[in-house]
């Protein structure tokens, strides 16, 4: 039976890309609308198979390429996960691009490849299959470039030449390790893990090896990271959506899938492959922190900040236990409405008041509210306060490296906790507590680029206070890990 | 006659009739030549389609059979190239309607270019249906002389140098194709490739034959180290020459290659010589990408890309013929439909390079990579439809180029060869290196340096590679009637 509801999913991001493309630049209403309604459409659909697929439905669409190779869909718990966050963030993402540019040029070439780096990203989610995980992944790291450098001046084309630069080699480390493994085992689907048996052990690190290089680029993981901060050159909305959404999410991602859906847990711990991995995620989580404290402008300190956090779902995953892998995926949410709230307000202060220094921030709370309590609830979320959103993954995330016999994380935790307050308080400090310069006011509008900055600092907090809820981040990740140790 | 069998004698005769009508009606070059490109393109579709459904279709001429009368024969590889064929040279035709037929002192071009450019589809298409070994040499001398005709049309002095040496390179391929043609009828008594297949290589003189005729195609097909030529030829002839150059014509000989090795010797080949093949075409890949890195101009790059993209092409003798291909029937198969895939999607996607690149020459005046800056401005489309085409020619997906570079790398690793694996993966990556230079200059905005001004190009104009890069992509988008057409080792 075919299943239409995948390639809808699909379609909803797709066919707005293409449309876009042949859009004049002046045709805002129409851009907008195009763009808008395939953002809603989406998050329609996406809620209607959140309330099936949490009833047990499955919805799978197989594509048959050529004998022996086929694109497949498959709409699970984990799916979902990713799958409804880059439709929310991406709906609010482009109430906020479509105020954020207003009428600045070349936009119709913007929003296409916009629309085309979501396409990729709910091909990631939707993935059933290695291939399938990789065509997107690769559509995604093409659709990203143009983004990177739509500035089009000296800082963004070197940002782009970066981004390629250890994007490309690490997806040829990441096809090489699919086509050897399916050389071995055949098409590896998600849902049924890889067969190994042809393989012996020292191939299998290997493989581990090839899988993890090639998905460290985009989860911006040291010694690969550099790309990250570099990327900061692109305007305010493409790097909201790399850092919440995109393009390190889709390296988190492939994480959680290589190691629990294809190595499978046992196999990871048995090669004893998912310590170093975790030691690899803390060392970033600590050397990104370490590095943010020394940034001045802000959207570097974010970066930097970004290449720690992704690296808490990674360790999630790599500790291969449940109650780790809960608070992992719940942060693969948790860090992408928090992160995407401080890119939101930085690119307001950017953009209303021309600040891009931290201590150009002085006395901007009084003068621009809505953003500096926005741009703290995103702050306060990384630090981890209670009840916020990050204080939850970072509870998982420590009682599941005791459950996993590694306690060393919690001092890992303790210390980038310490961190991010050292690096998120004084900025702080600075929007509440000292003095503003004199001068005119800047202004918080339109409307547009404010609300949804207010919706995602409010889901940050949402997410920690209701985290019992069933649909709350916290509450569906529980329902994926569940139901893949109860299978 | 039947419909399909009308087509196939349309393939080859309507091109050759539309180049004798040009020259004797060249005031009415500009309706002949777009209505036999528009009759092509239908009659090749036809062609194709009918193929898929009903399998191949054979023609004997005068109704003798073989080894008396001479075959031709549209199988499902054969109709892909006449198909790929058509769909390029139309391209070049409709591209070409702006700038050479139009009357002015350019017109004087288009009475030799129109004719050359007919006569060269109809050589390339009798190489993609012949099954006599001696009938493909008439078409691929037909092709050739065409070919460097077509280089030196401009009568530029350094383009007549380059026609030159490629006239040299091309005589010399061709003499020793024919001695190998003359030992294999005196050591066979025939030349047909199906009454050959399993015969060739039993007789003495055949190890000799077969190497002077592979010596002779690989000449043609500028495998490494005898590309020499193709660079500064494909560089120095008119963007829309090149593109047909570039596209198709290294494909025709590495085609008769791939029906000798494959078809008619597949028991001949020794572990040895298929590995030369193999080692010349990963060596083609290595240095035609790092002297396309090198280079200052556009269309240098483009040409030095072929020499690279050809390189892939050869790795299907070891991978098909060598250890590996003994491995399973699965492992020839991969190897086999990859290489179909690499040269179907590199002819489309390296046409509408060159093309975009005309089109910048055109709008710039120049075609230095340094000073491209504001083309991203000036020519969007264009530049759009060049970073698809370079997207197949890294191989990332979803592309033609993408389908081949899995199939060739899924062989080796099956086959338990990586190491030619390596080599496909490699290339991608330097592909990715020496495309994203022209690339990257060009989304330069203009007001960063003294922007040269930009003439306009019409829309319609830029569409056409934007056409034919969609093409090379949807050979990896759709691929399975394709596939199905290659159907595997022969």
């Amino acid at each position: 039976m075919t299943d239409w509801l995948p390639p809808l999913i699909l379609a909803t991001s797709l066919l707005p890309a293409v449309a876009t493309f042949f859009l004049h630049q002046e045709s805002h209403v129409w851009r907008n609308t195009l763009n808008l309604g395939g953002a809603l459409l989406k998050v329609g659909l996406v809620v209607f198979m959140l309330v099936e697929v949490a009833g047990g439905t499955l919805h799978e669409t197989r594509i048959d390429l050529v004998p022996g190779m086929f694109l497949l869909l498959r709409v699970d718990a984990l799916s979902l996960l990713f799958l409804t966050l880059s439709a929310l963030l991406w709906l609010l993402t482009t109430v906020y691009a479509i105020a954020y540019f207003d009428r600045k040029p070349n936009l119709s070439r913007f929003f296409g490849f916009f629309s085309l780096c979501v396409f990729a990203t709910t091909g990631i989610a939707l993935s059933g299959s290695l291939l399938t995980f990789f065509i997107f992944y690769e559509l995604l790291t093409l659709s990203t470039w143009p983004l990177v450098v739509h500035k089009q001046n000296a800082a963004s084309m070197r940002a782009g030449m970066s981004y390629l630069l250890y994007s490309l080699p690490g997806s040829v480390a990441l096809l090489f390790a699919i086509l050897w493994l399916e050389s071995a085992a055949g098409p590896v689907e998600f849902a049924n893990g890889a067969d190994f048996a042809d393989l012996d052990s020292a191939s299998q690190r290997w493989l581990f090896l090839l899988f993890a290089g090639g998905l460290a680029v985009k989860a911006a993981m040291v010694p690969l990271h550099r790309w990250l901060p570099a990327a900061m050159a692109a305007p305010a909305p493409v790097s909201a959506l790399l850092h919440a959404v995109a393009v390190v999410k889709a390296g988190a991602f492939g994480f959680v899938r290589v190691i629990h859906d294809v190595f499978g847990i046992e196999r990871v711990t048995d090669l004893g492959l998912g310590i170093p991995l975790a030691m690899l995620a803390s060392v970033t989580i600590l050397y990104g922190s370490i590095q943010a404290l020394r940034q001045t402008g802000i959207k570097r300190r974010l970066a930097y900040s970004t290449v720690s956090q992704v690296s808490y779902i990674v360790l999630g995953a790599a500790l291969v236990g449940p109650l780790a892998l809960i608070g992992g995926l719940a942060h693969l949410v948790h860090q992408g409405l928090m992160k995407i709230t401080l890119f939101f307000c930085a690119g307001i202060y950017d953009e209303r008041a021309g600040i891009h220094e931290i201590a150009e921030l002085n006395g901007i709370g009084a003068r621009m509210p809505w953003t500096s309590v926005c741009f703290s609830l995103g702050a306060l979320g990384m630090i981890g306060l209670p009840p916020m959103a990050g204080f939850v993954t970072k509870i998982y995330l420590g009682l599941g490296a005791m459950e996993s016999g590694a306690p060393w994380v919690v001092a890992v935790l303790a210390g980038s906790t310490l961190l991010n307050a050292a690096y998120f308080l004084p900025l702080l400090y600075r929007i509440w507590f000292t003095p503003p310069p004199d001068g005119e006011r800047p202004g918080e509008r339109p409307l547009g680029i404010v609300v949804p900055a207010v919706i995602t600092g409010l889901g940050a907090i949402a997410a920690g206070l209701l985290a019992g809820a069933d649909f709350s981040p916290l509450g569906w990740a529980t329902l994926i890990v569940e139901r893949h140790y109860q299978p | 006659m039947s419909l399909p069998i009308t087509a196939l004698v349309l393939c080859l005769t309507l091109p050759l009739l539309g180049a004798i009508a040009t020259v004797a009606a060249p005031r009415h070059a500009t309706p002949l030549v777009t209505s036999v490109a528009g009759l092509m393109v239908a009659v090749t579709t036809g062609l194709t389609s009918h193929v898929a459904v009903h399998g191949p279709v054979v023609v004997a001429l005068g109704e003798w059979a073989p080894p008396l009368g001479i075959q031709i024969m549209a199988d499902g590889p054969a109709v892909l190239f006449l198909l790929v064929n058509a769909l390029v040279m139309a391209a070049v035709v409709l591209f070409s309607l702006a700038p050479i037929g139009q009357p002015g002192p350019r017109s004087r071009l288009a009475q030799t270019f129109w004719p050359l450019l007919l006569l060269l589809w109809g050589a390339l298409n009798a190489i993609f249906v012949s099954r006599d070994l001696f009938n493909l040499y008439v078409g691929l001398e037909l092709a050739s002389l065409a070919a460097v005709a077509l280089v030196a049309i401009e009568r530029k002095r350094d383009t007549l140098n380059a026609a030159l040496r490629y006239l040299l390179f091309a005589l010399t391929g061709s003499l020793l194709y024919l001695l190998g043609v003359v030992l294999i009828y005196a050591g066979h008594g025939t030349l047909d490739i199906t009454l050959l297949a399993g015969e060739l290589g039993m007789h003495p003189t055949d190890a000799l034959a077969i190497g002077a005729m592979t010596a002779g195609l690989a000449a043609k097909t500028a495998l490494f180290p005898f590309h020499v030529w193709l660079p500064p030829a494909h560089a120095g002839a008119p963007a829309p020459a090149s593109a047909v150059l570039s596209a198709l014509v290294p494909k025709a000989s590495l085609y008769i290659a791939l029906r000798l090795w494959l078809e008619a010797a597949p028991g001949a080949g020794d572990a040895i010589a298929v590995n030369v093949l193999g080692w010349l075409g990963a060596l083609a890949v290595v240095h035609g990408s790092i002297m396309a890195l090198r280079q200052e101009r556009l269309k240098l790059v483009i040409a030095y890309s072929t020499v690279a993209q050809i390189g892939y092409l050869f790795l299907v003798f070891p991978l098909a013929l060598g250890a590996a291909g003994a491995v399973g029937s699965g492992v020839a198969d991969s190897a086999w439909n990859g290489t179909l895939f690499q040269a179907l999607s590199h002819a489309l996607a390296k046409a509408a390079l060159f093309l975009c690149a005309g089109l910048i020459l055109e709008a710039a005046g120049h075609d230095r990579i340094a000073r491209l800056a504001g083309v991203a401005q000036a020519l969007p489309v264009t530049l759009f439809a060049f970073g698809l085409a370079a997207i197949t020619l890294m191989g990332l997906p979803p592309s033609g180029g993408f389908m081949a570079k899995y199939l060739l790398v899924t062989a080796s690793l099956e086959g338990g060869v990586p190491g030619w694996g390596l080599i496909v993966l490699a290339g991608g990556l330097l592909a990715a290196a020496y495309l994203y230079r022209p690339m990257a200059s060009a989304f330069r905005h203009p007001d960063q340096e003294s922007a040269a001004p930009f003439t306009t190009v019409a829309a319609w104009r830029q569409a056409i590679p934007l056409g034919l890069a969609i093409a090379s992509l949807a050979l990896g988008i759709l691929p399975a009637v394709p596939h199905e057409l290659m159907g595997g080792m022969p």
